[in-house]
């Protein structure tokens, strides 16, 4: 890990200014995604900006939504009472996340901004364009088991690793930031991140001087009827390899809404748009669900080792939306 | 930002004068004459810091509460919490064991939560309650989860143990020990590479049994 300083802020103002002239200095909340990449060399930071203080705090129902204050911890969301009770899917997302330590450490804010597991990324022998522009991709023809199926690039076919942005961009959440002005802005969750395209190294639409303030999931139906279902390598404590995120509004026998995403194999967190629309005004039976799943893979571009994911990808939503009518 | 150790630094940041002048050794306070300004008056020292922000540069004199005691010890702000403990304060009980928060070995309680030592900074935890595996017993008398490890054989080699004592103190205390199943999930991130597992579920399991 490389020498930096170190300060606290105490207001967000602070935060962002410093950040707006000093752009290679970086944020630290709970430090478990910052602090393992620096370790690693994959990161390198002259100053950290300790953004503990800060009051993004609370989690709370807020006209029609669950707001959660971005300093807030995974482990004090995922068992939230409101948000057992009302969002499930958040919960379920969280506490199937990391450890009960990591969990304890992590914030919200910062979940959202972590960083590929991508073998390639995080070995710093290798060229990646992630982590060093124009350097190319080995993962396109190497050990790419672990990798995206959705949202590839010639440049990068890296997996976001979250399981809480999968029950969010599900949710149809929004991400509200705050710049060194003072000024908010309502990002939707699904434009938070980007596809990696030619500039795989900017992962999200955030600005240097910009720090995540909240997360608000709107209080609906779908977003209390949801679930959230991980398939690993092991039982418990490992990064995805497939995730499905579902919500349904289901009244006398009729899907009125249908939301689905999808973890483990996209480049950001993946929407499943074409499949929900398949869903909306039919029945919740395993034919449709089917259908549904055939629809959310439609484009999908396996490499060699990782073509297992399209039918396991496929069985998870099905699974899902199964055990969520159970 | 200014780059210089502002007028009032040395009022605020007792005992962090560098003595050894080999080593870059100062603290910064942001905007120092501009917060002394807007300090009320009768503020006291402590409340000033948490008013206005510091940076910390090259090795400083930084305080940690372990086990009840505050110990003083000096620093650079990129050294983690687990190599303080160990290096600095020669409490190893707590280990080193993949230092990336995969293996749960450096667990230790900040303000009763458990945490993975090795992802945060010694910096950051000024003003918390640390307690590490030596912290548990009182004098010659174990902890019911050290007696329960020692009870059901819950290790082979021991590297993993204080991690996992530390751990299973906070799984019981957080309800998360019900079931054996339960105990699995919530202990699942401290690994055993010697396998001990069903003894270390067990030896949890009698803890959250008699709490």
């Amino acid at each position: 890990m490389n020498n930096f300083s170190y300060t606290q802020a105490s207001t967000a103002k602070e935060a962002t200014n410093i950040r707006k002239d000093a752009k290679d200095a970086a944020f630290i909340a709970g430090g478990t995604t910052l602090l393992d990449l620096m370790k690693a060399d994959i990161e390198q930071h002259p100053q950290l900006v300790d953004i503990n203080m800060l009051p993004f705090r609370g989690i709370e129902l807020n006209d029609g939504s669950l707001r959660i204050g971005a300093m807030e911890r995974m482990s004090d969301v995922g068992e939230n009472a409101l948000v057992l009770q009302q969002f499930p899917a958040v919960s379920e997302a969280l506490l199937l996340s990391a450890s009960p330590q990591l969990r304890n450490m992590a914030s919200i804010g910062g979940n959202l901004m972590q960083r590929t597991r991508c073998g390639y990324f995080r070995d710093t022998a290798f060229p990646c364009n992630k982590r060093n522009p124009g350097s190319g991709c080995p993962a396109q023809q190497g050990d790419n088991r672990n990798l995206a199926i959705l949202g590839g690039s010639q440049a990068c076919i890296a997996t976001n690793a979250g399981d809480l942005a999968v029950a969010l961009a599900a949710l149809d959440a929004v991400v509200l930031l705050e710049n060194a002005k003072g000024k908010q802005r309502r990002v939707p969750l699904l434009e938070f991140h980007v596809l990696p395209g030619t500039t795989p190294q900017r992962e999200t639409i955030i600005e240097a001087d910009e720090l995540i303030v909240a997360v608000l999931v709107p209080a609906t139906a779908q977003a209390r009827k949801s679930h959230y279902v991980k398939v690993r390598d092991r039982a418990s404590y490992a990064f995805a390899l497939v995730s499905a995120a579902v919500g349904l509004d289901v009244q006398g026998g009729q899907i009125r809404a249908a939301r689905i995403a999808l973890g483990g194999v996209g480049t950001k967190p993946w929407r499943a748009q074409e499949a929900e629309k398949l869903l909306v005004g039919k029945a919740a039976t395993e034919e449709n669900f089917r259908a549904a799943a055939a629809a959310a893979v439609r484009g999908a571009q396996p490499r060699e080792h990782n073509r297992f994911k399209v039918e396991m990808v496929q069985k998870t939503i099905v699974r899902a939306l199964q055990e969520l009518m159970a | 930002m200014s780059q210089e150790p502002s007028a009032d630094s040395a009022a605020t940041t007792p005992g962090a004068a560098p003595t050894d002048g080999s080593r870059r050794s100062f603290m910064k306070q942001a905007g120092g004459i501009l917060g002394l300004a807007l300090a009320p008056p009768l503020i006291g020292q402590a409340e000033r810091f948490t008013a206005f922000s510091k940076t910390v540069e090259g090795v400083t004199e930084m305080t940690l509460k372990v086990n009840g005691t505050a110990r003083a010890l000096r620093a650079e702000p990129r050294v983690t919490l687990l190599d303080a403990l160990r290096e600095n304060l020669d409490l190893t009980g707590t280990k080193k064991g993949c230092d990336h928060g995969q293996c749960g070995a450096c667990t230790v309680l900040v303000d009763g939560r458990r945490v993975n030592s090795c992802l945060t900074l010694a910096v950051m935890n000024q003003g918390k309650e640390i307690t590490t595996i030596e912290g548990l017993a009182k004098g010659e008398e174990l902890h019911p989860m050290q007696a329960a490890f020692v009870k059901h054989d819950g290790f082979q080699c021991g590297y993993c143990t204080p991690g996992q004592i530390m751990s299973g103190v906070a799984c019981v205390r957080e309800g998360h020990a019900t079931t054996d199943d339960q105990t699995r999930e919530w202990m699942s991130g401290n690994l055993c590479r010697c396998g001990a597992y069903p003894n270390i579920v067990a030896a949890v399991r009698e803890v959250a049994g008699k709490s």
